[in-house]
């Protein structure tokens, strides 16, 4: 664990990425085969699944330590963190020559622990607890829980990886992609020669666009652009190999099971066919994301579920045909053969259709209307640009429309976690419904450090009632909320739920007074269209 | 039956005062007589008639409110009076010349211990308990998780860092208070070398006053307002309001630490955007809180800024007789 805790520790404590990317070099040059694969299964933010919940680990401690329990619970609230709670608490007998277990031996310790009784786990972990220095302590209490992040990019491991191996970046990332097995025979296949082909199930890094902020008419001719609709469902690969067919979502879950009719209508592609696209909920034309959010909820797929929302898979990237990887040709290119290919009879799957417009104002009237047609805006892919690896910028734009606004009043908040751990930063806003205020919004992002600081202040001096972690304040900060879209909910209070909030901006001139109503934002729902025939 | 005795110290909204004999502790507005228990400024603020404080502590108190300060200096230990009160300063550990208060009439015995600290520091006398009936204490770091690691561990950790950064060329800014921290780095970092350290221009004339007392420390040069020096390589001290400010710029790619017990949690580490953070804190820790009121004796404690509500309530929960005192003093560090 030594050497990973200190290559967590560097990554923790410097920003500059030739630093991070230096550590990360360091790490994977000495590291043994089996620690290497562990380290980049958490690395790029793969987690394992809960061995121990925080709550058992909170009761633990609480025993541990013969602290009282609020002042347990006030000193978590402090840190902002479990894991560091408990490192910074226990004490420890080993502080001074910490367990010289590496951390793949960690693994194979804490791996069985679901099996054994409450009892022999608390026994265990205690131990551990003590036997670990203070960042030790706290990496295992990650693990534990599966909240393990580390703060470096998918992009800076695979240029770590490609530094170490001498490999392209390109190799490395087709091989971290998907589910794998963290061992030496993993570490050995991130090694293998690029020719080397691995397990042909997994799928291609996905190319991600970056937000346009500039006018579209910096871009150029509309000409050197295939335009399409931005989808608000699931980005989705659908990999078509000659023993089955695999569908990876862009977080790299494999979610072949969720959707049947698009495996099934997947059969009629060629073997080895790799298609980019988007699943979305489907019913003479696309339906609202809200409407795939409720099928992807659902444990189980019943007849039922299947009958009343369909899906269908809209293509609009080709990345492999007939074996050949295609991402390096054009986009142009790759959109020729994926419509050749969605013209044969049996195509298995659906085109997404390309926007054409003569110029950058008549797309503008186009997107002006995405909300009626279920989409986000437009994707701006410039003609010649290959399928590349990660976020790119210049070549792949998204045009999103403007959000909706509203302005809420500042009802609840509580402490963050992690960097703003201490500090009240989520909020809770609410809208006015007749006399009463009525939350309709959750949100924690927004606001820059020093408008952070001041609310945080503001609520310390505001507060109304506390419960636990939860303050009220007095209803006086009005914030403009931002959002996606709105839905009706039987869940909420309100009878809304919003989609996305985020704080916009602080409406500091605005009294409580003025913030918007419930019937604003009930009236919004009406915007929304209740059926579509908008394609 | 229990008699309802006066209180030996009150607050007023000029500071905490002691009506018997009328004089202030660390007022924070001008008075007829303040008792000064050490050169912060949220403790020690001008404008007063007459000051008395602890002789060790002269050279940066004079610094700080002016040469011509009526000041009144006492030995630890010394006994003086004022009115039917009498006084004695006792060390606290906390920076150069700070001082408990300790204040005795008709028998009975108040400690106000202004800001201290147990952990061992060479630039000042060590903190010292005294016995007393009621105990004025500060609360600053009062959580269980505000424990502090070792001193030598720390400073070997910021010489490492220093080191690290020298081996890639590139400069180390450590960010610390200018009277008390930066002084107490640069005496504890002989452990490790003799090297020359660069000072800000806020840190140097308090690290000369910290020599003229006879403290031991690294030796310092100035940084050059117009000569470009090449800083790679090199360790400067700063204050804390220097990060992010133009002067930064000169040092080109700096790594950046601070020291603080604030530097404890992670998550306070991160928003203050340092690259290092250095847990090195001139306050008692929850353990020497604990260890000081036991050590006091007293039957009734009083807590002052910081964490004293959970203090409080936790004394009270152990059968302590225990509650706060709102005052005007800062939880900088």
């Amino acid at each position: 664990m030594r050497a990973f805790s200190e290559l967590y520790e560097q990554l923790d404590s410097t920003t500059s990425i030739n630093a991070k990317l230096a550590a990360l070099v360091r790490y994977f040059r000495a590291a043994p085969a089996h620690d290497a694969a562990w380290a980049i299964y958490f690395l790029s933010g793969r987690r394992l699944k809960r061995v121990v919940g925080s709550a058992t680990l909170r009761q633990w401690l609480l025993q541990e330590s013969g602290l009282p329990e609020w002042l347990l619970e006030e000193t978590y609230s402090t840190v902002g963190d479990l894991a560091e709670t408990i490192a910074l608490l226990v004490e420890r007998d080993g502080a001074r020559s910490p367990s010289g277990l590496s951390l793949s031996e960690w693994l194979e310790r804490l791996l069985p622990l679901p099996a054994m009784s409450p009892a022999e786990q608390q026994l265990h972990v205690v131990q551990w607890w003590k036997e670990l220095d203070a960042r030790g302590c706290f990496l295992l209490n990650k693990i534990l829980t599966g909240e393990l992040r580390v703060g470096v990019s998918a992009g800076m491991v695979e240029r770590a990886l490609a530094e170490v191996t001498s490999l392209p970046r390109t190799v490395i990332a087709h091989r971290l992609m998907g589910t794998w097995q963290p061992g030496p025979k993993f570490w050995a296949f991130i090694n293998a020669p690029a020719e080397a082909s691995g397990d042909r199930s997994r799928p291609y890094p996905f190319c991600l666009a970056s937000p346009l902020e500039a006018r579209p008419e910096t871009l150029g001719a509309v000409s050197d652009w295939l335009i399409e609709w931005k989808w608000d469902g699931i980005r989705a690969q659908v990999l078509r190999r000659d023993d089955g067919t695999w569908i990876w979502s862009r977080g790299e879950e494999l979610i072949t099971d969720r959707f049947p009719e698009v495996v099934r209508r997947a059969a009629a592609l060629p073997v080895n066919t790799v298609i980019d696209g988007e699943i979305l909920a489907w019913r003479d034309g696309v339906r609202p994301f809200g409407e795939l959010q409720q099928r992807i909820g659902r444990k189980k797929l019943t007849a039922k579920i299947l009958e009343e929302t369909p899906v269908q898979l809209l293509a609009y990237d080709l990345l492999e045909l007939d074996g050949v990887d295609l991402r390096d040709r054009p986009i142009s290119e790759r959109r020729e053969l994926l419509e050749q290919l969605s013209s044969r009879s049996s195509a298995g799957f659906d085109l997404s259709p390309l926007v054409v417009a003569d110029d950058w104002d008549a797309l503008r009237e186009l997107r002006a209307g995405s909300r009626e047609r279920f989409v986000e805006g437009m994707m701006l892919k410039r003609r010649d640009s290959a399928y590349g690896t990660g976020r790119q910028r210049g070549v792949w734009w998204k045009w999103k429309i403007e959000p909706y606004t509203f302005d809420g009043v500042l009802v609840y908040a509580q402490p963050g976690s992690g960097r703003r751990a201490n500090m009240l930063t989520d909020y809770t806003f609410a809208v006015h419904d007749g006399a009463e205020l009525v939350p309709v919004a959750k949100a924690y992002s927004g606001l820059n450090d020093k408008e952070i600081a001041r609310v945080d202040r503001w609520i310390r001096q505001n507060t109304v009632e506390r419960f636990g972690p939860v303050r009220s304040v007095k209803p006086e900060l009005v914030f403009e909320i931002a959002f996606e879209a709105i839905n009706e909910s039987g869940r909420h209070k309100s009878g809304v739920a919003v989609r996305f909030p985020r704080i916009a901006r602080w409406r500091e001139d605005k009294p409580a007074a003025e913030a918007n109503t419930i019937e604003d934002l009930r009236g919004l729902l009406r915007v929304e269209p209740a059926a579509s025939d908008a394609r | 039956m229990r008699i309802m005795e006066a209180a030996l110290i009150t607050v007023t909204d000029r500071g905490l005062y002691c009506p018997q004999a009328d004089f202030h502790i660390d007022p924070w507005q001008p008075v007829a007589r303040a008792v000064i228990t050490h050169a912060h400024g949220d403790h020690a603020r001008s404008g007063s008639e007459q000051y008395f404080a602890a002789g060790e502590g002269a050279g940066v108190l004079r610094h700080r409110l002016g040469r011509d300060l009526p000041l009144q200096t006492l030995a630890y230990g010394e006994v003086f009076r004022i009115g039917p009160a009498v006084l004695s300063l006792h060390p606290a550990g906390h920076v150069l010349g700070s001082a408990q208060v300790r204040i005795e009439i008709d028998g009975r015995t108040w400690v106000v211990t202004g800001d201290y600290k147990r952990t061992p520091d060479p630039t000042c006398a060590p903190f010292t308990p005294v016995p007393c009936d009621v105990l004025i204490s500060e609360a600053t770091f009062a959580l269980p998780c505000y424990s502090w690691p070792d001193t030598r561990d720390v400073v070997e950790e910021i010489y490492r860092w220093w080191q690290a950064n020298r081996e890639q060329g590139i400069a180390s800014v450590l960010f610390a208070y200018a009277f008390g921290k930066a002084q107490r780095v640069l005496a504890e970092l002989l452990a490790f070398t003799d090297e020359p350290v660069y000072g800000h221009g806020a840190v140097l004339p308090l690290v000369e006053e910290y020599r003229r007392a006879g403290i031991s420390m690294l030796p310092t040069l100035p940084v050059e307002k117009t000569k470009k020096a090449d800083y790679a390589g090199a360790l400067i001290i700063a204050p804390p309001s220097a990060a992010g400010s133009t002067w930064m710029r000169r040092f080109g790619d700096a790594s950046t630490g601070f020291c603080s017990g604030w530097m404890r949690i992670r998550g306070a580490r991160r928003r203050r955007g340092y690259d290092r953070g250095f847990v090195l804190s001139d306050h008692a820790d929850w353990p020497g809180l604990l260890q000081t009121i036991a050590d006091s004796g007293a039957r009734k404690v009083l807590l002052t800024h910081g964490y004293s509500d959970a203090l409080v309530r936790y004394l009270r929960e152990q059968g302590v007789d225990a509650d706060a005192l709102r005052t005007a003093y800062g939880e900088e560090e």
